[in-house]
């Protein structure tokens, strides 16, 4: 196999991997940080025990978060490095910034918070866990800055055959980023909701602890109606974005070949034929399209054919004639696809869920308990499909219009050597992802009792002279 | 001063950070085997560090980071270039660090003891794999002149790199252990102390065969005559005033010095580097320098003043946190880790 597909995968694996876990981190400890707000607000002790229960979960996955992460600071310059020279200059600042300015913060402040429960005042406490919850939101903003870049570069010039920044503020006022930070952060919020009311619905189908898990459920309610809704408003932002700037992704998720009419009906299912450039099979929505892309029920859509050729006048100059620019349209197509429909599925279950604290039913309606559950995976599906979509959708181009995936690669960097580095990565992603749920079943098992222990009054001071 | 000139330095400077504080908590993951009888002990050691090593671990992140943003050249040259080094590195970082977290999530000794071992490969490899990295680094790697390194095995492996390894290892053992003596009480705390003593003779014996083979080696005492000279002097003094201090049980002090020796031995890497960042050992034409592999003077500007205002900051929480967990740890209070 090749280096570019070798590093893909390698690149495409270690990515989802890592943002399995990402969402959940963002997500969980903002509603934890909420928890521990009511409970120094109100004094009322189960919002102690439910910031300690699902503290525990959050800082189970949030270990496997940050180990994963690490991979991908260093594996730009591993596999990608002729990449990394062609953008380091606007690229690695973010990075760089995302350490100095999110990651010191996470890391020092989940410190403080797992070991200080009996050294810091309550208000001290809880200040903790506000700033690694801001910590993670800041590390997802600058890593997003740099990802926009990708898909549409900003502030930069070039400079001897590289991207050089000479802009700053237009790098973190790019419009994808502004589009895709508020998308990305409330895809988060529906996965520390989902995850929450999830555990709960299995807890009160059990009639375990109801008190502390119907209180947990309402509070993810609240949260997974804030992310679900506020998913697909962004998304919607996004799509109309996408159409300006990526004219070829939208019209590969469309599955669209030629120009439609006006106004374009939504393709809700389809059967894509890439070898005739054709769909045999199509359910349609009628003006559903135009309001995606434009927000009325008027205007038309580019189809990948035309697009192609007004590519190829654009862009063959940058990476030769004869570049193929339509991207792998029916994986593009069908996440895009899965993503809206697990972010419908969520909408309608958090709707749900409304009415039925409404009607102060929440723990009677066995049915609406029962789709919880499989309802844990729905926001991590949707991520997934998110990522893949946006991705993929993208290529042939790394950058867009200025570095194809192809010429991104480590010149310098055998086949063998990535598919080795590939094979070790996937054999500890295992052992991880099997660790990590065997744990979090344990401790949803042990549920949220909590043990006492307070003796540590003994008082050394290693700055005392000769023993102490 | 140059910006980019100024960015090799805070580079050094973030990686003396690294070594300094990372040092310890690889030092004491190490102490874990060689010093700790039995699983409590160990359990006691690990929450000595159970605050900081996660923050700590982020130094070597922003280095990274920090090269990839000021010198994209030499990001992409290392990196790919120490690809299986580095992999290994990530292996053993992933390891450890989940390792602290789940090592007493059940109730097990067997379970417990699984991951304690995790911990001492964890922490006792990256040391070990970092200190080759720099001192191949400094002796010089077949960098071609298209800028990428195309490595074979005994360019990495070689009798300094090892050395240069095993030295850089003992050095954030030593390190661990007087760390372990100033957090720990009683029989851990007076065994450590005990074993540090042992230890700074390795420690001392390995920095002269490394001064030694340096002059053979590498290039850095015809570069920079007097400031490695005085490094060298400068890393003598700390260890020696660290035994001294280990002896009068002036244990703050024995660990301050054992840190200053550290920064002075990741300055010397340093000093003998600049203006270089890689020296290619197949022609001086092909040395990536801070000129001709930094990014361009805006983005630098943009960085120093992100850096500037950032780090104190972060130097501000980080002594804070340092500050909230100054008593020392023993098994007769509540162990989280
Ligand atoms: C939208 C959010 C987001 C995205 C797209 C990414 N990450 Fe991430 N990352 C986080 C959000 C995050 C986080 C929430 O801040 C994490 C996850 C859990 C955690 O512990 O922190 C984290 C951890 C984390 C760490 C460990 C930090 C530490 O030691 O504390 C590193 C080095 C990275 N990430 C680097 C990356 C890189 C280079 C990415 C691009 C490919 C990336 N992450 C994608
Ligand atoms: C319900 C309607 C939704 C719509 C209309 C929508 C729309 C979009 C669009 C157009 C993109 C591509 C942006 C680009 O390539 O520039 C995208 C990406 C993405 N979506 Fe959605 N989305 C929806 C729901 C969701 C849900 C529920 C989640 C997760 C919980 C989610 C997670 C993501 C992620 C992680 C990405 C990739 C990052 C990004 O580009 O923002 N989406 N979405
Ligand atoms: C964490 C969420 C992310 C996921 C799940 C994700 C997913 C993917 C996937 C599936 C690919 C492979 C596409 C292909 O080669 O066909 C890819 C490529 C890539 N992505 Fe992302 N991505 C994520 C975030 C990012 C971010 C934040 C950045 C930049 C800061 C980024 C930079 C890249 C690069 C450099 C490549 C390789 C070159 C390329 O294939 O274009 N990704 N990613």
């Amino acid at each position: 196999m090749d280096q570019v597909l070798l590093a893909r995968i390698q690149f495409a694996s270690t990515t989802i991997f890592h943002f399995f876990f990402v969402p959940l981190s963002i997500g969980l400890v903002f509603m934890v940080a909420l928890m521990e707000t009511m409970y120094v607000r109100k004094g009322n002790e189960l919002y102690k025990k439910m910031a300690k229960f699902w503290g525990h979960l959050f800082l189970i996955n949030f270990a496997v978060g940050v180990v994963t992460g690490i991979i991908q600071e260093f594996q730009f310059g591993m596999n990608w490095s002729d990449y990394s020279r062609f953008v380091g200059d606007v690229f690695g600042a973010p990075l760089a910034i995302e350490a100095l300015l999110a990651f010191f913060m996470e890391s020092t402040f989940i410190g403080l918070w797992i070991f200080g429960w009996e050294r810091l005042s309550k208000k001290l406490h809880l200040a903790c866990i506000w700033l690694v919850s801001i910590g993670t939101i800041l590390s997802g903003f600058w890593i997003l800055s740099a990802n926009s870049f990708m898909q549409v570069p900003v502030g930069f010039e070039m400079n001897k055959g590289r991207a050089e920044m000479n802009d700053f503020f237009a790098l973190i006022t790019n419009g994808q980023l502004l589009v895709e930070f508020p998308h990305v952060l409330t895809g988060a919020l529906c996965t520390g909701a989902f995850f929450v009311a999830g555990i709960s619905a299995y807890n009160l189908l059990k009639k375990k602890h109801v008190e502390f898990y119907k209180a947990s459920m309402k509070l993810a309610i609240v949260i997974g109606l804030i992310g679900s809704i506020g998913t697909a408003l962004s998304g919607h932002t996004q799509a109309q974005y996408l159409v300006k700037t990526q004219p070829m992704k939208m019209a590969a998720a469309e599955g669209i070949w030629k120009d439609t009419p006006d106004p374009a009906p939504w393709s809700a299912l389809a059967i894509i034929d890439t070898m005739k450039k054709e769909n045999k099979f199509e359910i349609e929505i009628p003006y559903a399209m135009s309001f995606l892309a434009y927000s009325k029920f008027e205007g038309g859509l580019k189809g990948m054919e035309t697009l192609q050729k007004e590519y190829s006048v654009k862009y063959d100059s940058v990476v030769g004639k004869g570049t193929n620019y339509i991207p792998p349209v029916k994986t593009t197509y069908w996440s895009f696809r899965l993503m809206i429909g697990f972010g419908v599925a969520m909408i309608l279950l958090a709707l749900v869920g409304a009415y039925l604290w409404r009607k102060n039913a929440l723990d009677r309606s066995r049915l609406f308990l029962k789709l919880l559950l499989p309802a844990i995976s729905f926001p991590f599906l949707a991520n997934t499909f998110g990522w893949v979509m946006t991705e993929i959708g993208r290529q042939p181009w790394s950058v867009f219009g200025l570095m194809t995936t192809a010429d991104a690669v480590s010149p310098n960097v055998s086949s063998g050597t990535i598919l080795f580095s590939i094979i070790m990565y996937m054999l500890i992603f295992t052992i991880l992802a099997g660790v990590m749920i065997y744990l979090l079943v344990r401790e949803i098992k042990k549920g949220p009792e909590m043990k006492h222990h307070s003796n540590d009054k003994i008082s050394t001071d290693p700055f005392n002279k000769v023993g102490a | 001063m140059e910006l980019s000139e100024l960015w090799f330095v805070l580079i050094a400077v973030v990686f003396i950070g690294f070594f300094f504080l990372e040092g310890f908590d690889f030092g004491v993951g190490m102490a874990t085997r060689f010093l700790a009888r039995g699983q409590t002990e160990r359990t006691v050691m690990v929450n000595t560090i159970g605050p900081f090593w996660d923050a700590n671990e982020v130094w070597l992140l922003t280095g990274g980071g920090a090269i990839f943003a000021a010198f994209p050249h030499w990001y992409a040259t290392m990196f790919s270039g120490y690809y299986i080094p580095l992999l290994a590195v990530l292996l053993c970082l992933i390891g450890r660090g989940v390792s602290f977290e789940f090592r007493r999530k059940v109730d097990n000794p067997k379970w417990t003891k699984i991951w304690d071992w995790v911990i001492f490969f964890g922490s006792l490899l990256p040391p070990f794999l970092l200190g080759v990295l720099f001192t191949s680094m400094l002796k010089g790697m077949p960098i071609q002149d298209d800028m990428n390194m195309r490595a074979g095995f005994t360019d990495f492996i070689n009798v300094y790199s090892l050395w240069g390894g095993l030295t850089v290892t003992l050095l954030c053992f030593l390190h661990g252990l007087y760390f372990l003596s100033l957090k720990t009480v009683d029989d851990i705390r007076k065994r450590a102390s005990q074993l540090a003593k042992k230890v700074i003779v390795a420690v001392l014996g390995a920095l002269v065969v490394l001064v030694v083979l340096s002059y053979f080696m590498t290039d850095i005492f015809e570069v920079r005559l007097i400031p490695e000279i005085a490094l060298v002097v400068l890393i003598v003094l700390a260890y020696g005033l660290s035994w001294y201090f280990n002896t009068k049980q002036r244990e703050g002090l024995a660990f301050t010095m054992s840190g200053l020796g550290l920064a002075a031995t990741i300055s010397a890497i340093f000093v003998g580097l600049f203006p270089r960042v890689m020296i290619s050992s197949i022609s001086k034409a092909f040395d990536l320098t801070v000129y001709n592999a930094s990014s361009g003077a805006y983005s630098l500007k943009i960085m120093t003043i992100v850096a500037l205002t950032v780090l104190p900051f972060v130097l501000g929480y980080t002594i804070w946190s340092y500050y909230v967990f100054r008593k020392r740890v023993s098994e007769k209070e509540h162990l989280t880790y």
